[in-house]
């Protein structure tokens, strides 16, 4: 079965083919394509507004990449939750109109379980196992007991952890992306040349969640405060200080969620996933099954998006064609007394 | 024309001062009220946020909505909170559908709104926090008494 999985949930607008849920044909992101293009200027950070002029050339690059027609495809899949409405909404209806003109299966997929799916497309780990999606716009730790039953342990109670490597790079000038350039830093840096603070999350009951806002404020404003006093005050060390925290701030909740569940594989999902001293981190895990995700399927991507939707048809399950898209999935969402 | 506009400065040393704000703020909002929260990163525009979403009866944690650029909750009024560190200006906005977002039912709280001063509504609330070589916070509040 070949699925076409299209993702216009945010910036980028991401359309895959995928056979039988495990074999990716083409995997096209449009600002792959936009490169290959003579630009004016900077490419823009935002590219919601381009997915209406994007979209088709985009399926078209994906199927001439798979070398086939829109004939050979089974079923369409797409993202319709959560998101920017008007930017979900490209997506929803293209793929609608797709499924309709060729009468083939359609399914509306959450983007949140696709990337906490994404790793299984590789790697595929039995279940249930520990879902960390660590990106941009979600931090989120869960019990995935399957590819549609997930239980969110913990999540951000403010900044999401990709959000603050790309305001700290952004501050410092690191490059772009931030968490690329924070990595590459971080490398040649020393860990403990800044003695940043973690958390305190003594308000409440937040034994899994995680809190960014506070690293984020001592990085930017406070960088004398938690100088060890010794190591210069360089770029690497800056960002190999942040990282050591940032990432140890999760790890912390990670080992908690993985003691208390007892569960004995992990899989990891995101744009902060590609982050090298995470990957490391998590491989240290001892006796835990860890899968991430290759580097192309942590960022948002259609082939996360097929994948997924290939169990659900199998399953028998597909959405009716009147589905709307919804800027917000409560389950992902945690309530404070 | 002229008017003259009420400034308000309030000094905050603590983090919970500053949400005591954004809690009064919130239990002076109606449906449409629009407010405008400006300062440098890791100022407190988020805990502001938070403090108004406290007094409007919400109970979800308050998300930063930088790469979404809006989240929504359900209180005693619907709260859209948007940010735009991302946009670029109007152009970027309007792509998102961003004036949509502004005249929506229920308090819409905007960070990094300069970037779309000219859309803003007249009677927008206007929060600018400093960060002083204290570390304290000075907040000025224009278009409304708390």
């Amino acid at each position: 079965m070949k699925v076409l999985g299209i993702e216009t949930s945010c910036d980028e607008c991401a359309v895959a083919v995928v056979e039988d849920g495990t074999h990716i044909l083409s995997n096209i992101i449009a600002t792959q394509i936009a490169l290959h293009k003579p630009y004016q200027g900077v490419v823009p950070e935002i590219a919601s507004r381009l997915h209406t002029e994007w979209i088709t050339q985009v399926v078209q690059t994906a199927l001439d990449k798979a070398n086939l027609t829109v004939n050979d495809i089974d079923a369409v899949a797409v993202t319709n939750r959560p998101g920017l409405l008007g930017s979900l909404l490209v997506g929803v209806n293209f793929a609608k109109a797709f499924a309709a003109t060729l009468e083939i299966p359609f399914i509306g997929i959450d983007h949140i379980r696709a990337h906490l799916y994404a790793s299984q497309i590789e790697h595929p780990l039995a279940y249930p196992y520990l879902g960390v999606l660590v990106s941009g716009g979600h931090t989120v730790i869960c019990k995935v007991d399957g590819y549609d039953t997930i239980e969110v342990l913990g999540t951000t109670i403010d900044d999401a952890i990709g959000e603050a490597f790309d305001k700290v790079a952004k501050h410092y000038n690191f490059g772009y992306p931030g968490g690329v350039a924070i990595d590459r830093l971080a490398q040649k840096g020393d860990p403990l040349a800044f003695l940043f603070p973690g958390p305190s999350l003594q308000k409440g009951n937040h034994p899994y969640d995680v809190s960014y806002s506070g690293l984020k404020t001592a990085v930017i404003n406070q960088l004398d405060k938690f100088w060890n006093g010794t190591a210069p005050k360089s770029a690497e060390n800056i960002a190999a200080s942040f990282q050591r925290t940032a990432v140890g701030l999760l790890m912390k909740r990670v080992q908690k969620a993985l003691e208390d569940t007892g569960l004995t594989r992990l899989a990891a999902g995101g744009g902060v996933a590609a982050n090298s001293f995470l990957r490391a981190e998590m491989n240290k895990l001892e006796g835990i099954e860890v899968a991430f995700p290759s580097m192309q399927l942590c960022t948002d991507n259609g082939a996360m998006i097929a994948g997924l939707a290939y169990r659900y048809f199998k399953d028998g399950i597909q959405s009716p064609l009147n589905i709307s898209a919804s800027p917000r999935v409560s389950a992902f969402k945690k309530s404070y007394p | 024309m002229s008017s003259t506009v009420k400034q308000h400065h309030v000094t905050c040393t603590s983090e919970e001062e500053t949400k005591e704000v954004g809690r009064q703020l919130g239990k002076i909002a109606t449906s449409g009220t629009v407010v405008s929260l400006r300062g440098p990163l890791g100022a407190g525009k988020t805990i502001i946020a938070k403090g108004i979403a406290e007094a409007l009866g919400i109970t979800e944690a308050i998300v930063s909505p930088t790469f979404t650029l809006v989240q929504e909750y359900e209180g005693r009024l619907p709260m859209h909170h948007l940010d735009l560190y991302r946009i670029d200006g109007i152009e970027d906005f309007e792509g998102i559908g961003g004036e949509e977002l502004l005249y929506s039912a229920g308090i819409t709280v905007i960070e990094w709104s300069e970037k779309i001063e000219e859309l803003l509504p007249s009677e927008t609330i206007r929060v600018t926090l400093q960060i002083q070589k204290d570390g304290s916070r000075e907040i000025a509040i224009e278009g409304a008494v708390l």
